[in-house]
């Protein structure tokens, strides 16, 4: 990190700084806003930890049911939006590093490569939730059941199912909400090596929202390859 | 008693303070000054309080006749809606919220919390909250009680339990944000020479708070988000009729809502804290033993829950672990009631307002303390599961504790908050009538609970009337002595006395500074340079 | 003379002992007692002491005290000892509650907004009564057609919830003759405060006079036998030779090989879900979707009617008696309606 910072010969304005009237130098105002976006990430876990002790408890529970749904799950889909995701990642550190740097034009185009990516991710899942819909899987609403003897189990495996890539979905769609507020905010050159707060911030998000993808990927998609079932 | 000049007549003009800087409705609703959202919450949880509160009163009136006053409908309404607004929207937030929220920036030497303006974002949450529960009670209200226990929630209700359960939702995130910003502000805005060790007890014990509610809130959440969604698609997981799993919802609910319990109480020892130490002008007995039992509760609070499972079903084996751990917190809530008892010891205690009620805390709370010790023992948990001897256990801790510890505190901080004393004498009768409505309320309740009659019932046998009698009578009476206050502080705002910046003599940063403070609470960032309490002798001080 | 009885029973402050259960539990609720009420008097002591003997009239300068390791540490060690002590008693009481005895009288009872109904091996059923003998254990298995509820008796000191989707049970010896309340204390939902009811306890004599009463329709396994020919249960379930399902005779409470590999006991729980739900455990060398779901077609009332019947298909008993036989089955009988009487027999012994 030791080009992170490039001298200018004098110290910044708060103005350029964006030092806010409480804290009393740059580093406090950095570190508040770390710490707290790191506690706001632990809440996020123990939000997602909820539903991800549900999934554990029915899986241990109906293992047979769960693997069962593999034959639904379409991991070349979940697959290209795992690589998606890791992409828009990639992206999202380079345009924090943009930032650091002072490099407003990578920092523009690395945002909007992540909102793309961030979009197609959106737009496969929706594909994936349709094609559930149409073969009559959304619990709650039309669901049927090729295996009679899982008709209850499966049902809640596509409950939970529902549940946790919708939460995950929610929180891409604001994730895409807040890089529209930074691009917006990169175009007018507000960012610089001085600051980039707001963009450190908002790159652990989405870090955050990437992590959660790489859970639930194998562990909706990937359950029925011991039993040979998955598509 | 009245040892302290408590008027000072030469603070005859107002200077330039948090409340008279600017003026009108939007100076208040788009403040980000700690102070003002402080003063913004402490008017709505009021609000919800006198609510919450009518409806006790209501179902105390129906319980005075065995069959039941009201019809039953209307009796489920009132004690779930009772609950569910003191709990979510007077409990949770009352300490943290208002004088938390207004004390914290400055006893730790900052100019505001980490993130003013989460600050502002969380008092709207509450309100859009509180709302969502207010309209739930005026389309018919929720009767599935404060615990929203599956199936019964999701299937079989047929009230408004989806807004309440919203609002609940939502009230959640303006208390996790409540606890993220303490967190923040705890380790990072505390002034030169603030350490660890120099924090004042109601810091410690409000951090422990923040720590529970960054960790603990976001499971009830989504564990409430679940019951919606079940709710609504009649399908989900708590279903035992498609194989899921109606105690999954208790173990998921009580993973919050037993740490809840130490949110809905650790703030109140912070408060008593500070009051037994300044009222006895000495530096609390064992600092390092009270802060690290504030951190002891914060730990243990999350792996007690099964105690409320050890009826429903629960492994013997995993009862054993639930109960031994259950006994383990009651350890360091036993060390602090120890040590602020300790700190009176060759103290200098005088009987103020703030001092009286911090008198009825350590009374009331040792008997609330000591009865949870009859529900974490597993034999007499059986016996007394679901009866009234849980409802007197945990009023006696939350009211008898943290109502008490919330009074206490608003009477030994509201010359600083608002700059104006109120009326000794009153103040002094009202602690009195609610120190014996309290008892009157809730002692016959754990005699009715070893009887056996179980809690939620809008009808009984007649033999337990003269003790719910005996109930609703000491409730007309606790109802009168949390009024008086309400009065008496209003008509402080325009007529009390004013008061100069420490009249307590007290130690503290919050001390140091003018009455009401400043927008910016320190012209300068302070050094602190001692340790916590250093209590001299009182001339020397008093200002 | 009532007057005074009736005002003595109104001002009770302690609940009767009526079961083997009570004394203990009260024992150590007593040692509880009187434990807080020593820590109580001794705080307020010490707190009314020392407020008033360093009140500031009397003592305008306080001496400043650090504290004390020595004294921290007395007053966590000796508590938590003492707590030691409350856990282990409370543990060794739960522990003998959850272990009903081997020879123990089976009743079930089934909780259903808002009445508890009960239902006795000869086959008799009462709502909100439950008859038992004086001195002898009697277990209680529990059901729950909706919502969660919770089986009380005060008296006996004995309480449990009764989950939808599991068997529940206590047990208890009653040891005093006498009506005692029973509650739901789970709340239940609207008319939660009417689900209570009476414990009669018996002494032997009345209790064999009132259990001669006599149920209509069978014992419980004879009525679970007509559940069994209703539904059609032995086409496929042959009590003497394979048929498309599993052999019925002796399975209770023997293992069964599951197709996925696990071995599961046919223990009351494995029965009820083999009933409401076949498909959740194939029985290995068998097809899944072969027999129908049964959910919404039998009450609770009906799944313990049935593994009554399974319970009493003996392995020895020949092919020609199988099923109790005792008395003989009106053909195409129904099992009583549920809720239809309060009770189908007398509160009291009959006079003979």
């Amino acid at each position: 990190m030791a080009d992170t910072i490039t001298p200018v010969g004098h110290e910044p304005t708060p103005e350029v700084t964006h030092l806010r009237h409480h804290f009393a130098t740059n580093s406090q105002q950095l570190d508040a806003s770390m710490l707290g976006m790191w506690t706001f990430l632990i809440t996020e876990v123990l939000f997602f930890g909820g539903m991800f002790t549900a999934y554990a408890i029915y899986r241990f529970m109906y293992p047979d049911a769960f693997a069962s749904t593999s034959v639904y799950m379409d991991v070349i889909l979940g697959g290209t939006n795992t690589a998606v995701l890791i992409c828009s990642s990639l992206t999202m550190a380079l345009a924090v590093r943009s930032a650091q740097l002072s490099k407003n034009r990578n920092l523009v185009v690395f945002l909007i490569l992540t909102m793309i990516f961030g979009s197609i991710f959106l737009y496969i899942k929706w594909l994936e939730w349709h094609a559930k819909w149409v073969e009559h899987l959304v619990p709650g609403f039309n669901f049927q059941y090729h295996e009679p003897q899982y008709f209850h189990h499966a049902q809640i495996l596509f409950f939970l199912y529902f549940c946790m890539t919708g939460m995950h979905a929610l929180h891409m769609v604001v994730g895409l909400g807040l890089l529209t507020f930074l691009l917006v905010q990169a175009i007018r050159r507000v960012f610089s090596a001085y600051y980039f707060t707001p963009v450190e911030m908002i790159g652990l998000y989405w870090h955050f929202v990437d992590i959660v993808w790489i859970f639930l990927f194998p562990l909706l998609y990937l359950i029925g390859f011991r039993h040979g079932n998955a598509k | 008693m009245a040892t302290l000049a408590y008027g000072n007549p030469e603070i005859a003009a107002e200077e330039v303070n948090y409340l008279n800087v600017e003026h009108g409705w939007k100076s208040w609703l788009f403040t980000t000054d700690h102070k003002r959202i402080a003063v913004l919450y402490l008017i709505s949880i009021t609000l919800m309080f006198f609510v919450g509160g009518l409806m006790a009163v209501l179902f105390r009136i129906n319980l005075l006749e065995p069959q039941g006053v009201f019809s039953a409908e209307t009796y489920n309404r009132l004690f779930s809606m009772h609950g569910i607004i003191m709990v979510f929207f007077f409990l949770v937030p009352s300490i943290p919220a208002t004088l938390a929220n207004f004390l914290i920036p400055i006893m730790v030497g900052a100019k505001d919390l980490a993130f003013p303006r989460i600050n502002l974002l969380s008092w709207y949450l509450y309100v859009a909250g509180a709302f969502l529960a207010i309209y739930s009670v005026v389309r018919g209200g929720v009767d599935t009680g404060w615990t929203f226990y599956a199936p019964y929630s999701t299937t079989y209700s047929n009230s408004y339990v989806l807004a309440a359960a919203f609002g609940v939702f939502v009230a959640g995130f303006s208390s996790i944000l409540t606890g993220l910003n303490f967190i923040v502000t705890v380790h990072k805005m505390r002034a030169p020479g603030m350490t660890w060790s120099r924090l004042p007890l109601f810091v410690w014990s409000n951090y422990a708070t923040g720590l529970i509610q960054v960790l603990g809130t976001p499971v009830l959440a989504i564990t409430l988000l679940l019951l919606a969604f079940e709710r609504i698609a009649h399908v989900g997981i708590f279903d035992p009729n498609i194989g899921g799993d109606p105690v999954l919802f208790q173990h998921l609910f009580w993973f919050y809502s037993h740490p809840a319990v130490y949110i809905m109480i650790l703030p109140g020892m912070g408060v008593i804290s500070e009051i037994v130490s300044c009222f006895s002008r000495k530096r609390i007995f064992g600092y390092n033993f009270v802060a690290f039992s504030s951190m002891a509760i914060a730990v243990l609070s999350f792996v007690v829950w099964g105690h409320h499972m050890f009826i429903t079903g629960e492994s013997m084996y995993t009862s054993l672990a639930f109960s031994f751990l259950s006994f383990m917190v009651a350890v360091p809530s036993a060390i602090k009631v120890f040590n602020w008892t300790a700190t009176m010891y060759k103290g200098s205690v005088s009987f103020d307002t703030p001092m009286l009620y911090a008198f009825g805390f350590i009374g009331l709370f040792t008997i609330g303390g000591l009865t949870g010790l009859f529900l974490a023992t597993l034999a007499t948990d059986v016996a007394t599961h679901g009866t009234y001897f849980v409802v007197a256990h945990f009023h006696y801790v939350m009211v008898g504790g943290m109502v008490m510890a919330f009074m206490g505190g608003l009477h030994f901080w509201w010359p600083k908050i608002t700059g104006r004393m109120y009326p000794e004498a009153w103040s002094k009768f009202a602690a009195l009538i609610v120190f014996i409505g309290f008892n009157l309320t809730f002692f016959p309740q754990f005699i009715l609970g070893y009887l056996g009659m179980p809690r939620r019932y809008h009808a009984y046998p007649p033999e337990f009337q003269w003790l719910n009698v005996l109930s609703t009578a000491g409730a007309s009476i606790l109802g009168i002595g949390y009024l008086i206050p309400m009065v008496y502080f209003i008509w402080s705002l325009k007529s009390g006395p004013r008061v100069g910046p420490n009249p307590w003599g007290a130690a503290g940063l919050e001390w140091q500074i003018q009455s009401p403070p400043t927008t910016f609470n320190f012209d300068e960032t302070p050094e602190v340079t001692e340790e916590a309490y250093n209590y001299g002798p009182l001339e020397e001080v008093v200002g | 003379m009532w007057c005074k009885a009736h005002l003595l029973a109104q001002l009770r402050l302690f609940p009767e002992q009526a079961s083997a259960q009570a004394a203990p539990i009260d024992a150590l609720y007593w040692f509880l007692t009187i434990i807080s009420t020593v820590m109580t008097v001794l705080i307020f002591a010490a707190v009314i002491l020392f407020a008033w003997k360093y009140r500031r009239r009397a003592n305008a300068h306080a001496t400043q005290i650090e504290g004390s390791t020595k004294l921290e540490l007395t007053w966590s060690i000796v508590p938590f000892l003492i707590m030691l002590v409350m856990f282990g008693w409370g543990a060794q009481l739960y522990f003998a509650a959850q272990q009903p005895p081997k020879d123990a009288m089976e009743i079930f009872v089934t909780g259903k907004q808002w009445m508890w109904k009960v239902q006795y091996p000869d086959g008799g059923r009462e709502i909100d009564e439950l008859h038992v003998p004086v001195n002898r254990p009697v277990k209680l298995t529990m059901a729950s057609e909706d919502v969660i509820h919770s089986f009380s008796i005060p008296a006996f000191r004995v309480r449990h919830d009764v989950v939808p989707g599991h068997y529940d049970s206590l047990w208890f010896t009653p040891t005093k003759t006498g009506r005692y309340r029973l509650y739901c204390t789970e709340y239940c939902g609207n008319q939660h405060a009417g689900m209570t009811g009476w414990v009669d306890v018996m002494d032997e004599r009345s209790y064999a006079n009132w259990a001669s009463g006599g149920g209509t329709g069978g014992t419980l396994a004879e009525q679970g036998q007509q559940l069994f020919q209703q539904f059609g249960c032995a086409t496929c379930h042959l009590l003497d030779q394979q048929g498309r399902c599993p052999i019925l005779r002796g399975l209770y409470n023997k293992p069964v090989q599951l197709e996925n590999g696990q071995t599961v006991i046919a223990n009351d729980a494995y029965l009820r879900e083999s009933i409401l739900d076949p498909n959740a455990k194939i029985v290995a060398g068998f097809e899944p979707n072969v027999m129908p779901n049964f959910k919404g077609q039998v009450t609770e009332e009906n799944v313990i009617q049935l593994i009554a019947f399974i319970k009493s298909l003996s392995p020895t008993t020949p092919a020609s008696q199988q099923g109790p036989q005792q008395r003989p089955v009106v053909a195409g009988a129904k099992a009583p309606a549920p809720g239809t009487a309060k009770s189908n027999r007398p509160a009291t012994p009959r006079q003979q």
